[in-house]
């Protein structure tokens, strides 16, 4: 095949898109392969940019402590649903055959600090980390599990909200989560959520501002309702850091904004002081 | 099939039961609370900031029944309407339900939530106040409430907004109101790339009360009189009061302790295929 003719076929890709990871925050153009040396964070504006699912548990165990649970619970289409795109079976499907994630959420036993805990971290990547039911059910059974194995619970979210392809079954599983780590506070455990970016919609309005500690990273999105909604009802432009991390600390809604190098150490300080 | 001769009409679409659910001239709380308490002492403030108008709550005798009223308030006229936001709650109406929810469990009262809301109210400062925390805690906190609860969605289930006072033991939902993780409107413009296509969103959504009582998202569909809740108030009112009192009834002979368990066990198996 001749040059021309593979270029013919990439022409769809921008080349800025190909070699630059442009910040969604401070709109730096930055040579791809240097935003992932620098752990996905802008060198410029220190934009703490979206990890797969696979990466932050790395970065978050301890070596090698990680196993997997709850694999087989996936997605449900007990709605038989179908959109102008065609059927959500098909969306999903794929979405399976090129992650290799099964749902939104990774689950797991793992160690951090040599402490025993029940970690579970969102993909923003998998369905734009809608919580499904199979979500919802992942994060139950792992309430359970924490509680009658007396685990501390660390929960990363990434999320755009409640997957409505699953109708109102996926709206329930924000009471269902939300109630599951209630009985996880109640027995005495500690919760810690870790909102990452973006964090919205069903999933901040459940389980991830449950947090007994509720820690985030600089420049993180965060919050309930669409910018463009919220500015569509009151006719008004908001400004730029608005539902950021900066701004949920300025208003109380989270302990602390910790850089990513540090989060690990961070969590593990605090299940020191309640005495893990 | 298309005989000229079936003059009945069809059956209504679930778009037909969204425009229904948000008929102005449909029942709202405090029309039902007309026909069904014999009292109602409204109670306001969250004690932190504010005392929100789209959310509101107090002491109520249903048939000598104390208990406590919840409700999104849409308001009968335009000025009402605007004072509360057409029913969209703030953080402060969230956590002015928990506060009286608290207060009715310190007594040992029962909780009746009327739901009718397009949705949490989306404004820049409900999100300063922290509107997804007040929905995320509503949820923690009915869930491990210790007194029962009676849950009546009466017209639009809108969302986060409305599910979070919709957490209890027994979900009733009238006949043509609706429920649903997002509006059509809101669906169709994201799914469909086209707002028009709202009714094809609202089939495909399942949000009817039979569409939930099938999925296991309610418990009881509660018939409206013939046309919809809005052709006679005090009859739609009346099969309220009727499901309500059944129901608390039945909440009242179980030990609390175990209702609290229950509900969670009802919410938990919501959504589980595996």
């Amino acid at each position: 095949m001749g040059w021309f003719e593979k270029k013919a076929e990439k022409a769809k890709i921008p080349p800025t898109k190909a070699l630059w990871q442009v910040c969604p925050r401070c709109k730096s153009y930055i040579a791809k392969d240097a935003w992932t040396k620098n752990n996905c964070i802008c060198p410029e504006c220190n934009y703490h940019g979206r990890l797969g699912a696979r990466t932050r548990i790395a970065q978050l165990s301890d070596e090698g402590s990680f196993v997997e649970v709850f694999r087989e619970v996936s997605y449900s289409d007990h709605l038989d649903f179908h959109d102008a795109t065609g059927p959500y079976k098909a969306k999903v499907e794929a979405t399976i055959a090129k992650s290799g994630e099964t749902e939104s959420i990774v689950m797991g036993t793992a160690t951090m600090g040599g402490v025993p805990v029940m970690l579970g971290v969102m993909d923003f990547g998998f369905m734009g980390g809608s919580l499904g039911t199979g979500t919802g059910e992942r994060i139950a059974r792992a309430c359970e599990q924490a509680i009658a194995e007396k685990r501390p619970l660390i929960l990363c979210s990434a999320s755009g909200g409640a997957r409505m392809h699953e109708g109102i079954l996926s709206l329930m599983q924000m009471a269902k989560t939300s109630a599951a780590v209630g009985r996880v506070k109640e027995a005495g455990l500690p919760y810690i959520s870790v909102l990452t970016d973006p964090t919205t919609g069903g999933v901040s309005a459940s389980f991830a501002m449950l947090g007994d500690i509720n820690i985030t990273e600089p420049k993180t999105l965060i919050g309930f309702a669409g910018r463009r909604v919220i500015e569509n009802t009151i006719h008004q432009k908001l400004p730029p850091d608005f539902q950021s991390a900066e701004y949920l600390l300025a208003h109380g809604f989270v302990d602390k904004i910790v850089e990513r190098a540090e989060l690990k150490n961070f969590i593990v300080k605090m299940l020191k002081y309640f005495g893990f | 099939m298309a005989t000229k001769k079936a003059k009945a009409a069809p059956a209504p679409t679930a778009m037909d039961r969204v425009k229904l659910a948000r008929d102005a001239k449909r029942p709202h709380m405090l029309d039902f609370l007309k026909y069904i308490c014999s009292d109602f002492e409204e109670l306001h403030g969250d004690r932190l900031v504010n005392d929100d108008k789209g959310l509101i709550g107090g002491f109520a005798t249903i048939d000598k029944v104390k208990c406590l009223v919840l409700g999104h308030h849409k308001g009968a006229t335009i000025e009402e309407n605007l004072e509360a936001n057409f029913g969209m709650a703030n953080p402060d109406g969230y956590r002015k339900a928990m506060r009286l929810a608290k207060l009715a469990e310190k007594f040992h009262l029962p909780v009746v939530t009327f739901v009718d809301t397009p949705g949490a109210y989306p404004g820049d400062t409900a999100e300063a106040r922290g509107q997804a925390e007040a929905i995320a805690k509503s949820l923690e906190f009915f869930s491990l409430l210790k007194t029962p609860i009676v849950v009546v969605v009466t017209g639009e289930g809108g969302s986060g907004g409305a599910l979070a006072i919709a957490v209890g033991d027994r979900i009733l939902m009238l006949e043509n109101a609706v429920y649903s993780v997002i509006s059509p409107e809101g669906c169709a413009g994201i799914l469909w790339r086209d707002g028009a296509q709202a009714p094809a969103a609202a089939e495909a959504l399942k949000i009817t009360a039979s569409d939930l009582k099938r999925l296991g998202a309610i418990d009881e569909v509660v018939a409206e009189p013939a046309g919809g809740a809005q052709k006679d108030h005090k009859a739609a009112a009346l099969a309220v009061k009727k499901a309500v009192l059944a129901a608390l009834k039945e909440l009242a002979q179980v030990p609390v302790d175990e209702l609290v368990d229950r509900r969670y066990a009802k919410f938990r198996a919501m959504g589980n295929f595996f």
